[in-house]
């Protein structure tokens, strides 16, 4: 008796747990339909298309590795797209990983109108990429700009930025640190969630501001530091607005930002078989990078609870 | 004696410290404020530049103030090209896109957030993952597909992947929803509510300022959104505001006063909503920032 009505609940939890299942399959459907229609499909369909030759107009011709062997070994932009990218990514992540912590430590003090201090730096970040990139372009104005006016009050003539090959893409890094409130506000929010009574305490052991701050809120920063050390490198590899809008990728290819390679063949020459060769490179080096990163995280990630 | 010795050298030193800290306070204040005018300044500059008559605008030295104020350059740089029309084009593409995200991203997170079934862990490690992939990996096929479906140069590739969730607003909203207490849910089940209906009437109506977080995101990356409208849309009847302002700056780039009144213009509504929900904003940010 008892054994049949044990079995009874458990054949009857079992039911409920396949209607339970059935029910978050059903719920989660959009969200697994548009994971199949516009991320593994396109992923898939990106793969095929790269071992062909194709204008949209014409049918596609199979080639084979061809777009492949083309961009490792016959292709110079290919090779400039990646050098811009990868040097533009290798000096503006370390600026904004220690600039916007320097900020939000800055912005964590109790100062009188803090909230409107911080309004002021993370304002900018969430200004729309054409409307911010056409501004500095006034900025970066060679006669007229304002920072060559304030470089003509200390007696420097500044460099004509935009114009000049050699000035372009400082010219958009320094752009770039206008930005810079969005790192700021994330290790904010990580700042103001450390426990008061670890400061306390180290107070107490005689520790002073500087020892608290390498052996307290750094370690406590380094989950937020790796957080925003993903997201930067992503983003820094999908640079294409400021590129784009200011100066085209030049002068002289100078600024040649790979998303905007990317751009160019796919939808200014129609050669949709390179562009997706050229994409899928791009996945696999974002792929690697966030995996180098991922790994790396053991060695200097400080989670909570965790015995050290 | 020596005690007394003792308490004066206490209440110097507390007192050294406090002048310390004072000093802090005031290099920090001032550190604050010149950071504060090096953010401004673009900004600034750009004001004051809209403002200018042509002639001012190309004058060096340039001045820091416009004189006369031309308040006219509005609407003359807004009628050049017809931002209106921009405007509520990318306005029309904003709320649909928000009533997609709030349909879809709902639904699926709160299953995420409170149903169990096998495979869940795997899947939820691929919103995650897709969280990363970048645009400019998919668009050439998602393109070649819109494009034989014919949608290309119309408003439904920037709307209709809306309908189908973002992982970004899928887990903001299932990090909320598991801050909720489950015993609301309980009671209503007990009174024979379905999933559905708990959904509607018990969880939403307290999840909103989750969806208002949502909301200003999604409102935020379609008026901000450049490369996406840049391919798919090319009547100038269909610009957006972004696509536009490019167009005006690509067109009339000699006319500085008129682009920086179009791009204050274009800023506008964003600074607003800024202001307006500064607190969705950073909730937005601490919900998904870390504690993941």
């Amino acid at each position: 008796m008892a054994v049949t009505f044990r079995r009874r609940t458990l054949r009857r939890t079992g039911s409920l747990a396949r209607r339970e299942a059935l029910t978050f399959y059903l719920l989660i459907s959009p969200w697994l339909l548009g994971l199949l229609l516009f991320v593994l499909g396109p992923m898939v369909a990106s793969l095929v298309i790269s071992f062909t030759k194709w204008d949209l107009l014409s049918p596609a011709r199979f080639v084979g590795l061809d777009n492949y062997e083309k961009m490792f070994t016959r292709d110079p932009l290919f090779w400039q797209s990646l050098k811009v990218t990868a040097i533009y990514t290798l000096v503006y992540v370390p600026v904004e990983l220690a600039g916007g912590l320097v900020l939000a430590l800055l912005m964590n003090q109790k100062l009188r109108g803090i909230g409107l201090f911080r309004t002021i730096y993370y304002l900018p970040s969430v200004l729309p990429g054409v409307a911010f990139v056409v501004l500095w372009m006034w900025i970066l104005h060679p006669d007229v700009g304002l920072i060559n006016t304030l470089l003509s009050y200390v007696g420097i003539e500044g460099p004509r930025w935009l114009a000049d090959p050699d000035w372009a893409l400082p010219a958009l890094l320094m752009m770039s640190l206008w930005g810079l409130g969005r790192a700021m506000i994330i290790y904010l929010a990580s700042l103001q969630g450390i426990p008061q009574h670890l400061y306390e305490a180290a107070s107490i052991d005689g520790a002073n501001r500087w020892q608290s701050f390498w052996k307290i809120t750094l370690p406590m920063l380094t989950p937020t530091i790796f957080f925003n050390l993903v997201l930067s490198v992503i983003s820094t590899f999908q640079t294409f607005t400021s590129a784009f809008v200011a100066t085209n990728g030049g002068p002289l290819d100078s600024t040649l930002f790979y998303v905007l390679y990317i751009f160019r063949q796919g939808f200014e020459y129609f050669n949709m078989g390179y562009a997706s060769a050229l994409a899928w490179v791009l996945f696999l080096i974002i792929l690697a990078l966030t995996l180098v990163i991922v790994r790396s995280a053991d060695r200097w990630v400080y989670y909570e609870g965790e015995a050290r | 004696m020596s005690s007394a010795t003792g308490h004066h050298a206490q209440q110097r030193a507390w007192h050294s410290q406090r002048v310390r800290q004072k000093l802090g306070r005031a290099v920090a204040y001032t550190l604050a404020v010149i950071v504060a005018i090096g953010f401004l300044l673009p900004l600034f500059w750009m004001i004051s530049s809209s403002l200018k008559p042509d002639y001012q605008v190309l004058e060096f030295p340039p001045r820091w103030l416009p004189d006369p104020v031309r308040w006219a350059n509005y609407p003359e740089a807004l009628t050049y090209v017809p931002f209106a029309r921009y405007g509520l084009n990318t306005l029309f593409i904003a709320v649909m896109t928000i009533i997609g995200h709030i349909l879809s991203c709902t639904v699926v997170a709160y299953a995420f957030a409170r149903l169990r079934a096998p495979g869940k862990n795997v899947l939820f490690v691929i919103l995650l993952a897709t969280m990363m992939l970048p645009y400019p990996v998919t668009m050439v096929p998602i393109y070649v597909g819109f494009n034989k479906l014919g949608w290309v140069n119309s408003f439904k590739p920037l709307i209709v992947p809306a309908f189908f969730g973002s992982p970004f607003f899928i887990f903001l909203l299932r990090q909320f929803f598991l801050t909720l207490p489950p015993e609301l849910e309980d009671a209503a089940r007990v009174d024979g509510a379905n999933i559905l209906q708990i959904l509607w009437h018990v969880i939403l109506p307290i999840s909103k300022p989750a969806l208002a977080t949502v909301a200003i995101f999604s409102f935020q990356a379609s008026w901000n959104d450049f490369l996406a409208p840049l391919i798919y849309l090319h009547d100038q009847s269909k610009y957006t505001i972004s696509l536009g302002l490019n167009f005006f700056r690509s067109s009339y780039d000699v006319r500085w006063g008129y682009l920086m009144a179009a791009s204050l213009v274009t800023m506008l509504p964003v600074i607003l909503v800024f202001f307006l929900a500064q607190k969705q904003f950073i909730r937005g940010i601490t919900l998904t920032g870390m504690k993941g």
